[in-house]
């Protein structure tokens, strides 16, 4: 089986995967790193969503070989190195972002690549670029306060 | 899944030399490849990745017009065409959402060349020429029906050139669970007149709706194709539309895209 080897959130790693082991895979069964959700395994969900050389792409469709020599950042890298919350993680706690959570790593990385693209995106601009990641308790509206508030901009309803 | 041998060439020549192998498939972004294969509806023995290939990727609006590189996702089509070939950059922005456009490659769509998808519709308005490792190709000779095209089984679409029209929209009204065009319309005004593309609509891929070219080249306006509706009877049916609603979406979205163009 061909060895592969990235760096995941900063650190080098290399696992031993098939050729059609896909990139959620190799996270979450051979490097143990279960953060990445996979919630449809269709490309439909985004729970999936890491960052593979700095764009946010679903990693149940691609395959782990693709990423060899890649940069990955997933959900386990976000937090600051002391374990408190980052910005965006801490408006999701502080505006409801989630409720049964097992869509949240997708929501909080499609946000991050969103916010580094456009650091103060409108309430319909959020919505489009979280097109590909779907919550099915339905909880939008605080995923969407909480990424307003995470740039800095009054949520668009004030959370209960 | 089924597993499969798995290379990723440096040069056009080895991708095309990996791909005259039997059982050898193309892979770009893979992201209509890699759903076929989960359900089994494809199992390639070899897959050939195409995206660390030289000299695939890229905008390049030096020329008269905009050409393309075949690896070239739909976010960096949307990012670096918007300048010079909006509704081009417009389509590409609409593909799929965000993680996928950051996969996805003009040359993968164009090859797949899904009855549904965005691409083909472009090239077709456009008057595009498909470039290989081999030859070019003009739009209207590589689209042969439903994932049917012109390509040879070791051909890479290694760049597809757009001539730019004056005047230019497309309209897609999407499917809301896959994303891709229930129907979409493009409408290319040229200095050769005016070409409609269809896609989504037909059970034979993208198409040009001729009777609409004809009206709109002696008045480029959507009151020029007021009640004009596309043939039915070669539409697709499925459970998201009849083949009567599709044809009606045709004239309405190229209406939109009509009195949309820029």
């Amino acid at each position: 089986m061909p060895t592969i080897s990235m760096n995941v959130n900063g650190i080098s790693v290399s696992a031993e995967v098939e050729n059609r082991t896909v990139l959620s895979t190799a996270l979450r069964e051979n490097l143990g790193m279960t953060g990445t959700h996979v919630g449809c395994d269709t490309s439909q969900c985004g729970a999936c969503v890491v960052h593979v050389n700095g764009k946010a792409v679903k990693s149940c469709t691609m395959f782990a070989v693709e990423a060899d020599g890649a940069e990955v950042a997933t959900i386990e890298g976000q937090a600051h190195s002391d374990g408190s919350l980052n910005v965006i993680q801490q408006a999701f706690q502080d505006h409801h972002g989630l409720q049964c959570g097992f869509c949240t790593p997708g929501m909080i990385m499609t946000a991050t690549a969103l916010l580094r693209d456009n650091p103060k995106p409108t309430e319909t601009e959020i919505r489009d670029h979280l097109e590909g990641n779907i919550c099915r308790c339905t909880g939008y509206q605080g995923i969407v306060n909480a990424i307003m508030a995470a740039s800095g901009q009054k949520p668009a309803i004030a959370a209960e | 899944m089924y597993n499969f041998e798995f290379t990723k060439p440096k040069t056009i020549k080895d991708a095309a030399k990996a791909l005259a192998a039997d059982g050898a498939q193309a892979l770009g972004g893979g992201q209509t490849l890699l759903p076929t294969m989960k359900q089994r509806l494809a199992m390639p023995e070899t897959l050939v990745s195409l995206t660390e290939v030289d000299g695939m990727v890229g905008v390049d609006s030096r020329g008269t017009g905009l050409t393309i590189g075949g690896a070239t996702t739909h976010a960096q089509v949307a990012s670096d065409a918007a300048d010079v070939y909006p509704a081009l950059a417009g389509l590409a922005a609409g593909i799929g959402d965000p993680a996928v456009r950051n996969r996805g490659t003009i040359g993968g769509s164009l090859a797949n060349n899904d009855p549904a998808a965005c691409y083909p519709a472009a090239a077709l308005a456009s008057g595009a020429t498909i470039t290989t490792n081999k030859r070019d190709i003009h739009a209207v000779d590589y689209f042969q029906g439903m994932f049917e095209t012109a390509l040879a089984e070791d051909e890479i679409i290694t760049a597809v050139q757009f001539p730019i029209p004056q005047a230019g929209n497309y309209q897609k009204f999407v499917q809301p669970a896959s994303r891709f065009a229930l129907v979409g319309v493009f409408v290319a005004k040229t200095a050769d007149g005016v070409r409609v593309a269809v896609t989504g609509a037909s059970g034979s891929g993208v198409y040009r709706w001729t009777a609409a070219e004809t009206a709109l080249n002696s008045d480029f306006s959507a009151k020029a194709i007021e009640g004009l509706s596309d043939d039915p009877s070669e539409m697709i049916t499925d459970l998201h539309g009849t083949a009567a609603y599709r044809a009606h979406l045709v004239g309405v979205l190229t209406r939109r895209a009509v009195t949309a163009s820029r």
